[in-house]
């Protein structure tokens, strides 16, 4: 994993750069017209919002039931990357609502829950920060609650009536408009998994030091 | 195996009802702080005598939620401050039968808490109470279980934490929002003008659907966060 990091983000970089103009020569939507162009960043950064909760919540669960402490910084470093990418999924999304739907903000399932879920990432950084010994453990608990959210976020808005778009719009959108959306998708993913792995590295590094401090205190 | 379970449980919560029942420290103190909540609301809202519509829910549950988050936090503080904390733990006992235990005793101070609380925001803010007893007190029962569930988790473990008073509410109430929602809008469904039973019904099937879960999740979590 660790030799990827370097290429991961020149790719991703140089794939961002050139994403504006893939983006530009996709078609107009017929009814949104250029606001939609949104989408091609919305969506990848909103897919790896759950993305990260996901892997922040399994690797909390190898904490707790495993004793993987290694796990934890894995943990972290996707929480602190949930937290971002939940920015912009939460800033991205009422741009393009504010000309599709006319509102800023509608408090549907999906609306709310992703908010929540960005809430319970801040609060998980809190606790990661303030609350010094044995917080490792409870933000593991929490990161545990919040990873339920993440399948009641993404079926919501097949279940109630919403203005957000199905999740079957993904799977059907035309070739023209699949290709920069994967592009973006591809580039992003490329961007978070470097990330991840520095995050978790550095996490990784921090710990061990703490550990060779303390030893050298007891020696 | 499952009677000693529930054995335990009992034993854990007559514990605290004892405990309680001789201090009556956290019900005298969480039902003050309710009723002051709900004053706070009646003077910030209430203009000549009338109260606006629809408000008497949310005021309501803002309530529970305050006065909860303020018990929650003394249960497991008490046996912190008297040093029992561990001795419970070395108990021979299924660490989850001790959380349920625990739970059982807050659900129970939560409830007779609201016992109050919603005849008072009834009185101040014009709510039909009575108008479906069976259905309002399910929305309570399943609302306060799951606020209560993650509660007792989370006060648990706060317990060892330095900041343990002002991270609780940050930790608990992104999580529970679920909860605050059904409870919120199944009890506006009951309480407006032309009441909303089957939207009350759907509400309290989620809100069983979430306690379900937040039930499941901290049984299992309660185990491996509490050992040392």
């Amino acid at each position: 994993m660790q030799k990827l990091t370097t290429p991961f983000i020149v790719l991703s970089a140089g794939m961002l750069l050139v994403a504006p103009w893939i983006i530009n020569a996709a078609p107009y939507e017929s009814t949104m017209g250029l606001v939609q162009k949104v989408f091609y960043f919305h969506f990848p950064v909103a897919i790896l919002f759950l993305v990260s909760a996901i892997i922040c919540g399994v690797n909390s669960a190898r904490v707790l039931f495993w004793k993987n402490e290694r796990a934890d910084g894995w943990a972290v470093a996707a929480a602190e990357l949930g937290f971002v990418l939940g920015a912009l999924t939460l800033v991205t999304g009422p741009l393009w609502a504010r000309k599709a739907w006319g509102v800023w903000w509608v408090w549907d399932a999906r609306l709310t829950m992703s908010l929540v879920l960005f809430l319970t990432f801040a609060a998980y950084m809190l606790l990661r920060r303030y609350g010094g010994p044995g917080s490792d453990r409870l933000g593991a608990g929490m990161a545990l609650f919040g990873m339920v959210n993440v399948p009641f976020i993404y079926v919501s808005v097949n279940v109630w009536r919403t203005l957000h778009p199905m999740t079957s719009v993904v799977p059907t959108l035309p070739t023209d408009m699949g290709i920069p959306l994967w592009f973006c998708f591809a580039a992003f993913t490329m961007l978070f998994v470097a990330l991840l792995n520095l995050r978790a590295t550095l996490e990784h590094q921090r710990t061990r030091l703490e550990a060779l401090y303390l030893a050298q205190d007891e020696a | 195996m499952m009677r000693a379970f529930f054995r335990v449980a009992w034993q854990v919560m007559r514990k605290d009802m004892t405990v309680e029942i001789r201090s009556r420290e956290i019900l005298l103190t969480t039902l003050l702080f309710a009723v002051s909540v709900v004053l706070i609301f009646s003077f910030a809202l209430v203009r000549e005598g009338r109260a606006p519509d629809d408000v008497a829910a949310g005021i309501l549950w803002v309530a529970i939620s305050f006065s909860g988050t303020l018990a929650m936090g003394r249960t497991f503080e008490r046996e912190r401050y008297n040093d029992t904390l561990r001795a419970l733990i070395l108990a021979p006992a299924d660490r989850p039968a001790i959380y349920v235990g625990k739970l059982l005793g807050l659900l129970l101070l939560m409830l007779l808490v609201e016992i109050v609380l919603v005849p008072m925001v009834g009185l101040l803010f014009a709510a039909p109470i009575f108008a479906y007893p069976g259905m309002l007190l399910m929305l309570l029962v399943s609302g306060t279980l799951g606020f209560a569930a993650v509660g007792t988790l989370f006060a648990a473990m706060l317990v060892r934490v330095r900041s343990r008073d002002t991270l609780l509410p940050v930790l608990l109430y992104p999580i529970t929002v679920p909860v605050m929602i059904g409870g919120v809008r199944g009890t506006a469904a009951l309480f407006q003008a032309v009441p909303d039973e089957p939207m009350a019904r759907f509400w309290i099937g989620l809100l069983l659907f979430w306690d379900a879960i937040f039930v499941t999740l901290a049984l299992w979590t309660f185990e491996p966060v509490m050992t040392e």
